[in-house]
């Protein structure tokens, strides 16, 4: 039990218990019952009122009670209802008014029957079954979008799709410019990375130089798409779904619709366009980039010569490896901005569900990057290239 | 009395939405079912119910942003439910819809939320739809306020720019989800006097769906009541007349505040 402090200092028990002749219980309230306060505990009252013989009447005394809030009127009414569960009489005429009020206030309505969240223990098939229509919505749902977007995009194409050219300047220079800063640091320390790995073992046999073979074809081939597609995924697949997701959420999209205006056409396609436009320029700058990182590991820390190491690069370099990479970057944002648009469409109804939507937006493009280069990588294979 | 006679006389008037056997469902989830009620030319229709039974779900259903799981909506005699692509877009060039937040489009300045729906539907020249969209600006009380953005104004003036875009096309039937919701008491009157004048200038339809009193009151002639807990509708009909003589004791309840059940009870 935890005392309440007195002014001049002495402890003092919080609740003082009288029992009366007439088998009645009389509980003196007394210091300060306020949250924060150094809360004093209550379980003495219960264990009196449990105890056998149990008393035939509950009254309070609170004249030496300081102040009290919600503290006090929680107690009394898990007191009142521990009374009732004991078939004990209670009398708060001591209380004061107030208290006396709030807690008649908090008994005034019963509780509702069923209000309380039941567990329900749901048998497996029905879990199954659940689960299973949920992945069937999902798959419809996703075909439906991708329906939609190809017939937004064969409107764009046929030249008669609704979207403003503002909107597609204001993506575009979202997309592009705005991305350089990180695309310039990732690219190149990803660049000083290759070159490191390469140099420790081509060191080995002295064919340092290979290391501008390694990162020229590494960026160009696989590397520079790759960076590119992560980095645009976390920065502009998520906020495509957060825009979309809010406008969801503030009903603009609907307000669209309604009108008469297709969203597809009016808020995708400048996304995708946008994206699917600026992707491959932000790739071959990222190549670059990397390159000029794998030059700055070789001339500072390998002794080879800016001029052969720049020979060396360029005679690696292929026209193949260079579009091919542009190639990928291309699919690869096609499919961010698709993904983006998608979680974006799908968002729920509340600003959770817009941090959702960003972040599966971003899952859902990185496995789709992921598994596109999977798929280069094998068709590359199979023909040779 | 002359407001008992224009009700007669909107009586009379053909119907305009026709809502027949109307069931809405969440997946397996029945929202509402049986729902039937006829919103005349004219009419000021309140669509009113307890927090959560619906309101706003029978909007969507009316503006087709959601379809029915059974039943049909019309509008004259078009099935908008069974409609195809062409008469469904030609149907909904003539709804103005006000959205709960205004839904403004925040990437553009008022008077460019305006012009959309004009410039889509339209073949004016931009200094003409710019001219337009000032004139329905001030129509709402929002002069001067065409180079805002939503952002920059407060949410009152977001409502009523919301209004001003939803009467850009001059609509037919005119929809409004709660209104009157987050604005003060001198907004929402004024509110209920612009969608008077406009049904008066317009000759629009309107459908609203609001559950404060006051204005379901000045404005309504006709209303249906959502239950949550039957799942249907218990009522329809001029809101002021079910006060009166409805003896649905929910019905009653939420009319009167409360007060009809526990009258002995006093409010002093």
């Amino acid at each position: 039990m935890s005392p309440a402090q007195n002014p001049d200092g002495r402890k003092r028990e919080a609740v003082v218990l009288e029992k009366k002749s007439d088998s009645s219980l009389l509980v003196h309230l007394q210091g300060k019952w306020q949250l924060g306060h150094d809360m004093p505990s209550s379980s003495i009252v219960a264990e009196a009122l449990s105890a056998q013989p149990a008393p035939a009447r509950l009254g309070f005394e609170a004249s030496e009670l300081g102040g009290w809030d919600s503290a006090l009127i929680s107690f009394l009414v898990a007191t009142y209802d521990l009374c009732r569960a004991h078939g004990i009489e209670h009398d708060q005429s001591g209380l004061p008014a107030g208290v006396r009020r709030l807690v008649e206030l908090a008994e005034a309505v019963p509780e509702k029957q069923g209000a309380r969240a039941v567990v329900k223990r749901i048998p497996f098939f029905v879990r199954v079954g659940d689960l299973t229509e949920g992945y069937i919505a999902a798959i419809t749902q996703t075909f439906a979008f991708i329906g939609d977007t190809t017939i937004a995009l064969s409107e764009l194409v046929r030249g008669s799709a609704r979207y403003r050219i503002v909107d597609l300047m204001q993506n575009i220079s979202d997309c592009g410019p705005g991305a350089v800063g990180i695309v310039t640091l990732i690219s190149f320390l990803v660049g000083v990375i290759l070159a490191f790995m390469g140099a420790v073992q081509l060191q080995q046999f002295g064919a340092s130089i290979y290391v501008a073979d390694l990162v020229g074809i590494g960026m160009l081939r696989e590397m520079g798409a790759m960076m590119t597609a992560i980095i645009m995924s976390g920065r502009t697949g998520a906020a495509f779904a957060a825009q979309l997701g809010t406008m969801k959420v503030t009903q603009e999209v609907d307000a669209l619709t309604t009108m008469g205006i297709s969203p597809f056409q009016f808020l995708l396609l400048p996304r995708v366009v946008a994206l699917v436009l600026m992707i491959p320029l932000l790739c071959l700058y990222s190549d670059l980039m990397g390159i000029v990182g794998g030059a700055f590991v070789g001339v500072s820390m390998l002794g080879i010569s800016p001029t052969s190491y720049m020979r060396e690069t360029i005679h690696a370099l292929s026209m193949t490896n260079l579009v091919l990479g542009l190639i990928k970057a291309t699919v690869y944002g096609a499919l961010i901005a698709a993904a983006g648009c998608l979680r974006g469409f799908q968002c729920g109804n509340s600003s959770s569900a817009v941090g959702d939507a960003a972040t599966r937006a971003v899952v859902t493009s990185i496995v789709l990057v992921v598994v596109a280069c999977g798929v280069f990588a094998v068709v590359t294979n199979f023909l040779g290239i | 009395m002359a407001d008992a006679g224009q009700v007669s006389q909107r009586e009379a008037a053909p119907p305009h939405i026709i809502v027949r056997d109307l069931t809405m469902a969440y997946g397996s989830f029945v929202l509402m079912r049986d729902l039937n009620f006829i919103v005349r030319r004219g009419d000021i229709f309140i669509i009113m119910g307890g927090s959560g039974c619906g309101k706003s779900t029978l909007l969507r259903h009316l503006i087709g942003l959601v379809e029915p799981a059974k039943g049909e909506i019309l509008y004259g005699n078009v099935n908008f439910t069974r409609a195809d692509q062409t008469q469904r877009a030609a149907l909904l060039r003539r709804f103005g819809v006000l959205y709960q937040g205004g839904a403004l489009w925040s990437s553009m300045t008022l008077a460019e939320n305006v012009a959309l729906p004009l410039g889509e539907f339209t073949d004016l020249s931009p200094a003409q739809l710019r001219e337009i969209a000032a004139l329905k600006l001030a129509l709402v009380g929002l002069k001067g306020f065409e180079d805002f953005y939503p952002s920059q104004i407060s949410g009152g003036m977001q409502k009523r720019a919301g209004l001003a875009r939803a009467i850009a096309l001059d609509p037919e039937v005119l929809f409004f989800d709660e209104p009157s919701a987050g604005l003060d008491p001198i907004s929402s009157r004024l509110l209920d006097d612009l969608i008077l004048e406009l049904r008066a200038s317009l000759g629009a339809t309107i459908v609203v769906v609001t559950h404060e009193l006051a204005s379901l009151f000045t404005i309504g002639n006709n209303s249906v009541f959502l239950d949550a807990e039957s799942r249907t509708m218990i009522a329809s009909g001029d809101p002021k007349v079910l006060l009166e003589t409805s003896t649905n004791p929910t019905v009653r309840k939420f009319l009167t505040r409360g007060e009809a059940d526990n009258g002995e009870r006093s409010h002093a």
